[in-house]
């Protein structure tokens, strides 16, 4: 049977990398010099996994290099080695050299062989250095087993077995009969059975093995033939095999003999690290041909591992919505008024059921933070030890789960803003001690849901962000005036100025000053917003609010004629009547509302749509006051109608990107309703009365 | 044909074993651990199981001992899926009360030609 196993490749490439996750953060968890046996286990059988993986799938480069690095996880699991700073960071190494291996491979492109070279050196190295070798005796025992009995060929080899098993042998599920059907196919053979053993038939337990064989063989065969067809007995069992034809000596195999022969070890086959099977084709590591593995890379792979509890749940509520159906199904047909409660009831049930279904389908796209979170502790460390700094990372709410396209696209930002944190919020220990701060400094990262946003925090206890700083820059930017007079607030936003940038000189680690801008947008751009604390000398704290999900959003519908639109509901910040003396009409056209202290923009929603609406008397309608980008602005309304989460579809792939909307969504009753861009529409309506100006 | 329990942590391992078995006509559950399959086997009665032996939860050679205290697998055959460098491993699995093993890496083939010695 053939199998095309390259349709195996795209599982074991995810489960490869997640096991090389779980090795970078067990690695970095461990106490040196006493380390955890649990985590040193945890990783040990991460790349055993992996290396069991990569031998079966034929990418021989990576089983070898696995392969070093279990041995030598393999002693610090048994206690023989120890955990010393310089191993740890050695096989936090070779966890790199085999993400980049696996990559290779997996993206067919060349391994760097010399890299991997060196580091594979290195771990031999460290394996040969205290422990000179005996670790990797085992596997080749079996090479040396077979290459010392492979000389033995007779074309008319005649056997003599004697085949005594212990009492026990079929407890083991072993069957002798099992053992005899394949002797058979070796030659032709003839056995005769020991009774002697055998008791009264009322003394007999079924369960054991009283019978001993005699057993001659002929033809041609190999004595490891005849052993290999023992091999999973010899322990159970008296066994002798000898040859008939020759002066050969008798070799006696009551366990463990065999054993004690193969630790007789030539040194020189302990460096042929793996032993490979005849059968299995040899794939060449720079080239395994894969359509599954071609396109998927493990930052955007396609797929997504649900947990079994998840689908328990969507599959019990699909059962309760097909209950639902069916009564409601029955009522409809034979329907009087009796049975108006009942249908009311049914429909009350319905929502219900579709609620739960929803919520439990959008559980679906829903990841732990800590797939997000988990590669900083790495970070952290590498940086810190970069920048000759005492940093403790710590990670709270890893558990909070979100949507997994906002988690991939939230990784970025948050990298950014985990090195600024490190390379310009805590300062060096010397600079702390003198500041009375203890030496080691704090970044935590903290996520948790507040509403139906996730929120992550990013705090440090660092210098803080020098308020002074940031203004005189924005004013040599011409960013402001010097004579602005802004609150905190407004000047730390200035950071997410683009080409703000605040570093003395330019660092390799939080690079050039791009980046803040970045941040903000890619936050924005997923409905996010994002907001800066800070006290000077005390250090920062960067509040990121994400929405959960972006395939729903809950939204305030409004009315502007006969068309109804949606506000996403957390840009709104209140609604009301117009009061007439609040109106000003400032010379061109804008038309501004004083919102107590503050004079917001009035956006007329039926101008900028070009839309009848019931009227144009701004205290016929309402003014739903609304906040996009730091910018607010009041629109203008008919009417407000109910709030509802809505389902959103995307304009641009079934229509055209349009300014001012960012979706559509299909209301109860069928119709279209646009979903409002709070921050484009504001844009919109200023640019349109600039141009009417 | 034979029923069989695949058990692995590794799910492409898992996949692989049990893709070659189904293939071969063969009826195959899966389990991730030890645990997992104990719990299954315990509800389904298995002609044969195949087990990793290094996993989480419960390793293999603790539910082929387990597995041999139930009266209904006293002489079920057990292989354990085990590299080579675990000859210790082997001979752990045998004490538990494992059949035999076969050595991974191995081929879909290999793994056929061992199933087919163990059922007959």
């Amino acid at each position: 049977m053939s199998i095309d196993m390259s349709q195996f490749y795209q599982t074991f490439f995810e489960e490869s990398f997640e096991g090389l996750d779980v090795m970078e953060s067990g690695l970095l968890g461990l106490d040196v010099g006493a380390a955890d046996s649990e985590t040193v286990n945890t990783i040990f059988r991460a790349a055993h996994s992996i290396k069991g993986g990569s031998g079966t799938f034929g990418f021989t480069a990576v089983a070898d290099f696995t392969h070093v690095m279990e041995t030598l996880l393999d002693e610090m699991r048994s206690g023989t080695r120890l955990v010393t700073i310089e191993s740890v960071d050695l096989l936090l190494k070779s966890v790199d050299v085999l993400r980049e291996m696996l990559t290779a491979v997996q993206s067919e492109s060349d391994i760097d062989v010399e890299h991997v070279a060196v580091i594979q050196k290195q771990l031999e190295d460290m394996l040969h250095g205290e422990k000179d070798g005996d670790s990797v005796s085992m596997e080749s025992e079996t090479v040396a087993v077979e290459s010392d009995q492979a000389e033995q060929t007779n074309d008319n080899a005649q056997w003599h077995v004697i085949f005594k098993p212990f009492d026990y042998l079929l407890k083991t599920g072993n069957d002798p009969v099992r053992i005899f059907r394949e002797l058979s196919l070796l030659g032709d053979y003839n056995v005769q059975c020991s009774l002697e053993k055998l008791p009264l038939y009322n003394d007999m337990d079924p369960e054991t093995c009283y019978l001993s064989w005699d057993i001659t063989l002929t033809g041609n065969i190999k004595k490891e033939q005849i052993q290999e067809v023992f091999e999973w007995v010899d322990e159970d069992c008296e066994l002798v095999i000898e040859s008939m034809n020759s002066s050969e000596s008798k070799d006696v195999m009551e366990s463990p003999t065999e054993v004690d022969t193969a630790t007789n070890v030539d040194q020189d086959l302990s460096s042929a690290p793996t032993k490979t099977e005849p059968n299995l084709v040899p794939v060449s590591s720079t080239a395994p041909k894969t359509n599954a593995a071609k396109k998927a890379t493990p930052a955007d792979s396609g797929s997504i591992r649900v947990s079994i509890d998840k689908v328990d749940a969507l599959i019990n509520m699909v059962g309760e919505l097909v209950i639902t159906q069916s009564m409601l199904g029955q009522l409809g047909e034979r329907l009087n008024e009796d049975s108006l409660e009942k249908l009311q009831d049914g429909l009350a049930q319905l929502e219900r059921n579709t609620r739960e279904l929803q919520e439990n389908v959008m559980r679906i796209r829903m990841l732990p933070i800590s797939f997000a979170f988990q590669r900083f502790p790495r970070m952290v460390r590498d940086l810190s030890a970069k920048l000759g700094k005492d940093i403790e990372l710590r990670l709270l709410g890893e558990q909070t789960e979100l949507d997994k396209t906002v988690m991939e696209k939230i990784g970025d930002p948050l990298v950014h803003l985990v090195r600024n944190s490190v390379d310009h919020g805590i300062e060096l220990p010397e600079e702390r001690l003198a500041a009375g701060k203890p030496k080691t400094g704090v970044v935590e990262l903290n996520a948790f849901h507040q509403g139906g946003n996730i929120v992550i925090e990013i705090a440090d206890d660092g210098k803080g962000i020098d308020r002074e700083v940031i203004f005189n820059k924005a004013v040599e930017k011409g960013l402001v005036s010097a004579n602005d007079n802004l609150s905190d607030e407004q000047v730390f936003d200035l950071i997410f100025a683009p080409g703000f940038s605040t570093a003395r000189e330019i660092t390799d680690v939080s690079g050039r000053g791009v980046g803040m801008d970045v941040v903000k947008r890619n936050i924005r751009e997923l409905g996010g917003n994002i907001e800066v604390n800070s006290a000077k000398g005390q250090g920062s704290k960067i509040t990121i609010r994400l929405p959960l999900t972006l395939a729903i959003l809950d939204g305030q519908l409004i009315r502007v004629g006969g068309d109804t639109f949606i506000v996403p509901l957390v840009s709104i910040i209140e609604s009301l009547q117009v009061k007439p003396a609040q109106v000003n009409q400032i010379a061109g056209q804008a038309e501004l509302y004083k919102l107590r202290e503050e004079y917001i923009p009035v956006v007329r929603l039926h101008e900028v749509f070009d839309l009848r609406a019931d009227s144009e008397v701004l205290t016929d309608g309402l003014i739903v006051v609304v906040e996009g980008d730091g910018q607010r602005a009041g629109l203008f309304v008919d009417d407000l109608m109910g709030q509802q989460q809505v389902v959103i579809k995307s304009l641009e792939s079934n229509y055209r990107p349009v300014d001012g909307v960012s979706g559509a969504t299909i209301l109860g009753d069928g119709t279209v309703a646009l979903i409002l861009d709070i921050t484009g529409l504001i844009k919109l309506s200023r640019e349109e009365r600039i141009a009417a100006a | 044909m034979a029923k069989i329990l695949a058990v692995d942590d590794s799910a492409s391992m898992r996949q692989m074993v049990s893709f070659t078995l189904k293939g071969a006509g063969h009826d195959v559950m899966e389990a991730s651990d030890g645990a997992e399959a104990l719990k299954l086997a315990q509800s389904n009665q298995v002609d044969l199981v195949l087990t990793d032996v290094n996993m989480p939860n419960m390793d293999g050679v603790t539910l082929i001992k387990a597995l041999r205290q139930i009266p209904a697998y006293k002489f079920v055959p057990m292989l354990t899926l085990t590299t080579e460098s675990g000859t210790d491993k082997k001979m752990e699995g045998k004490q538990a009360g494992a059949t035999g093993w076969i050595v991974k890496p191995f081929s879909p083939d290999q793994l056929l030609a061992t199933i087919k010695k163990v059922l007959g």
